[in-house]
């Protein structure tokens, strides 16, 4: 029993990540058509950035203020990217997701480069260390807020697309360019602040998942394929699809990691094989990748 | 084919073949690993330049036929003959599979499912320690040698080499060029065209896929002989990268575009790696220098600088 | 009575909420020419997109002479003998004319999946494809790229590409559009030499030109058939003067 609540609470928590992580990744392609594949590698910068904050024992430094500057560093470093380099291609998507990659490839050595080969652990904050122990069982705290902080921002996302005028304009975005652009929506700054977020939220994202997984060389490599699966399954542009997708592919790939630990990757072939055959838009998608 | 290209492609066959002779042994198997990155260059260039789709896992093919070869030359006790051909085989059925799911999409989801499908496979090689001895890899493979004939040394694999390289090269040349091809290439530019005058382009585009994979496959098959050691590096997205980026800057829909791209980055990885470790930092570069600056690739840039001498002549 | 060569059959069409196709019942008869007109947005494209495969209908039925072909691909469709033409010009620009003729040849033909041997090995092809531009007085340009091409040579070699596959059902998609009048005059009497043995269904804005090509002439309004008959009963028509000719 003890067991399986730490299962369903790891299942829920790798979801929550991967919901901070997909969400992104899902408006970015939905608003830009572009498949960022940069953004694994943005969760592990903000990992190993989250690793060395905590590690210099800054004073007043917590995992919190942590997730929050590396959040805002790769919020920076998304817009960068997308002013100096992807503005260029507009139109372009092949040559925008070929740039990605290179980026990808580029951010995934230099963090090699900075921080080794070494895995470098991400300390649990201390309050949150201690399981909570109710009606006999003990439950992991840090998952339990993690998952509690992917809800919060779940439904911080929700409020900013359906309640707020930018919110309106991106999913205006989403849904018909054209006609956003006709309507006056400044389309340009809404791709930078659209990317910034997504690329922040995954940075944040690899702070959070640092005292899980910790920092180490090809986390990226292990994170993307996961966003991809949660968007393809979700459905591009959608954040209903990728929270559902999220939370599914966290609990297939924690369960199979369980019960199947050789086959776990396998395993994630099927709910895809079986969504991309009957529901190529994905499950909550209204446009096919 | 022009007679002009005609004549320099039998020079440079001949000039290949005579290589053992003039060079030695580092520059034969770095000619050997040239040669299987030309194949499965020109394997992915079906996909990309003919067919307009980019995949990003084309080194799953390779993987597959790989670790099928290891495993069963090193656990199952088969000859390399008989695994040789369940390897390629394996590669093939992996295709056909593959290329049901995928092609249900396109463009950039196209692009999205190879790539997860191909890190899938990748994972799978890391995990399932049990076949593929996960991250310590499958060595001690032994290298077949056909008709008896051991391939052992650097210059007979590497004239081995060649000579599946000439087969693969006029396969794919005579597939890309044919009344299938046509069809392909027409596919990529207007489908929706297509189906309305009696093609059936998810057909076509699956065929093509197949045929890649199966390419794709003999490039694993030589690549695993090479090295005699399987990794699930093989399979990674640098290497399906690494033959994208050949075919891009090569010049993807061109015969000799792969080949060309794919010695550009051989060479560029041998010589620059001796000095610097950061491959991938470099791999990363050059995929942003290309296309920002030749998004065609170096042979139609190559073509369109030589008609602007031969213009300015005139 | 002979079986229609076209029978569309309570087709309805919705995309999302919006009806494209409103209980659309028509009947071509075989060697017919048939005219459909209405103003822009009434679903005239979005009927040939669903009787050549292109779109699925939400409910209804399509029959071909005879057999129902509601569920075929488009591609099953046209070696059942459906050909169209594109309102917006669909070519393959970095080719020859000849080549674009001898991908519709090779569309119908078994050689398509022939994956040694270049189509320059099939001469017969070769002939037929310049026989097909012949018919549209583009045989002296069979060699030039498509993009090298007037807009009035494009529209005509829409119409070659449909012609070389010899269709039982031809769906023409605004051939006039963009015409100058004596290019369109030149579109017309090609139009009229097409023989008997091809059904036409001719979508065309410009009713000068088109009305004396049509037996028949069906005005489509919000995706509804709202007038059906010969083209002096549909002129005639209170509702077509109201709605179409704007009086």
């Amino acid at each position: 029993m003890q067991f399986w609540i730490i299962q369903f609470l790891n299942s829920l928590a790798l979801g929550g990540l991967l919901f901070l992580l997909s969400s992104g990744f899902s408006l970015i392609f939905g608003l830009m058509r572009l498949a960022n594949l940069t953004h694994g590698a943005f969760f592990m910068v903000g990992a190993y950035i989250g690793a060395s904050l905590l590690r210099q024992r800054v004073v007043g430094m917590d995992l919190w203020l942590a997730a929050l500057l590396a959040g805002i560093a790769l919020a920076a470093l998304g817009g960068l990217l997308e002013r100096l380099v992807l503005r260029r291609l507009a139109g372009n998507s092949l040559g925008q997701v070929l740039v990605t990659l290179g980026v990808a490839f580029i951010l995934s050595d230099a963090c090699l480069l900075v921080w080794g080969g070494d895995p470098i652990p991400v300390p649990t904050p201390r309050a949150l260390a201690r399981p909570i122990f109710f009606a006999g069982l003990a439950f992991p705290t840090y998952r339990l807020v993690v998952i509690v902080v992917s809800v919060v921002v779940a439904v911080g996302l929700h409020a900013l697309l359906e309640r707020t005028r930018i919110g309106a304009m991106i999913r205006a975005g989403v849904d018909d360019m054209p006609i956003a652009r006709a309507v006056g929506i400044r389309v340009s700054r809404l791709f930078t602040a659209v990317f910034c977020l997504g690329a922040g939220l995954a940075g944040a994202a690899g702070v959070l998942g640092g005292p899980i997984f910790s920092a180490y060389p090809g986390l990226d490599a292990d994170m993307l394929p996961l966003a991809l699966i949660v968007v393809i399954l979700g459905g591009v542009g959608s954040l209903a699809g990728a929270f559902v997708g999220s939370f599914i592919i966290g609990a297939i790939y924690t369960f199979g990691s369980t019960l199947f630990p050789d086959l776990a990757y396998f395993i994630l072939f099927l709910p895809m094989i079986v969504v991309i055959a009957y529901r190529p838009e994905g499950l909550f998608g209204r446009i096919a990748a | 084919m022009s007679r002009a290209s005609l004549i320099l492609a039998l020079t440079a066959l001949v000039a290949l073949a005579l290589l053992p002779f003039y060079a030695g042994e580092y520059f034969i198997n770095l000619a050997s690993q040239i040669l299987i990155a030309a194949i499965f260059a020109s394997s992915l260039n079906l996909l990309v330049g003919y067919g307009g789709l980019t995949s990003l896992g084309h080194a799953a093919f390779v993987g597959v036929s790989a670790y099928v070869f290891a495993w069963l030359t090193t656990h199952a006790g088969a000859g390399p003959a008989v695994a040789a051909a369940a390897a390629l085989v394996g590669a093939t059925i992996v295709a056909c599979v593959f290329g049901l799911v995928a092609l249900r999409a396109t463009g950039l989801g196209f692009l999205m499912i190879t790539l997860a499908f191909s890190q899938i496979l990748w994972g799978l090689a890391y995990r399932w320690a049990s076949v593929t001895n996960g991250d310590n890899g499958i060595s001690g493979i032994p290298r077949f040698s056909p008709f008896g004939l051991s391939l052992d040394g650097a210059a007979a694999f590497y004239w081995f080499t060649l000579a599946l390289c000439v087969i693969a090269f006029a396969a794919i040349a005579a597939f890309a060029s044919s009344a299938f091809g046509a069809a392909l290439r027409g596919t990529r530019d207007e489908p929706r065209r297509m189906a309305a005058l009696g093609h059936d382009v998810r057909l076509i585009r699956w065929i093509t896929f197949v045929y890649a994979g199966f390419w794709a496959g003999v490039a694993g098959l030589l690549y695993v002989n090479y090295n005699k050691f399987i990794h699930p590096s093989a399979m990674s997205i640098t290497n399906s990268a690494e033959g994208l980026l050949a075919v891009i800057a090569g010049g993807s829909g061109t015969l000799a575009g792969p080949i060309v791209g794919a010695t550009l980055i051989m060479l560029l990885k041998n010589y620059v790696s001796a000095y610097v470790e950061r491959w991938n930092m470099l791999l990363g570069f050059v995929f942003v220098a290309i296309v920002l600056i030749a998004p065609d690739g170096v042979i139609p840039g190559l073509r369109r600088a030589a008609a602007r001498i031969r213009g300015g002549r005139k | 009575m002979t079986t229609p060569a076209l029978f569309i059959d309570n087709l309805h069409k919705r995309f999302g909420g919006l009806p494209a196709t409103r209980d659309v019942t028509m009947r071509v008869a075989q060697g017919e020419r048939r005219l459909v007109i209405g103003p822009n947005g009434a679903g005239k494209t979005t009927l040939f997109n669903q009787i050549t495969g292109d779109i699925a209908p939400t409910s209804g039925a399509i029959y071909l002479f005879g057999a129902d072909v509601t569920r075929l691909s488009p591609a099953q469709r046209a070696h059942r003998g459906i050909a169209r033409t594109y309102q917006i010009i669909t070519l393959f620009q970095k080719d020859t004319l000849e080549h674009n003729v001898m991908l519709a040849l090779l569309g119908l033909s078994r050689r398509r999946f022939d994956i040694l041997r270049p189509l320059s090995r099939f001469p017969d092809m070769r002939a037929a494809a310049r026989e097909a531009l012949a018919l549209v007085g583009l045989d002296g340009a069979a060699d030039r790229t498509v993009s090298a091409l007037a807009y009035g040579e494009k529209r005509r070699l829409e119409i070659a590409l449909a012609l070389a596959q010899k269709p039982k059902l031809l769906l023409l998609d605004e051939p006039m559009a963009g015409l100058s009048l004596e290019e369109r005059k030149s579109v017309k009497s090609l139009i009229a030499s097409i023989p008997r043995t091809t059904t036409l269904v001719m979508i065309e804005h410009d009713m000068d030109t088109a009305l004396d090509l049509a037996d028949a002439v069906t005005l489509l309004h919000y995706g509804k058939v709202l007038v059906d008959g010969s083209p002096q009963a549909v002129i005639s028509d209170p509702q077509t003067r109201e709605v179409y000719l704007g009086v």
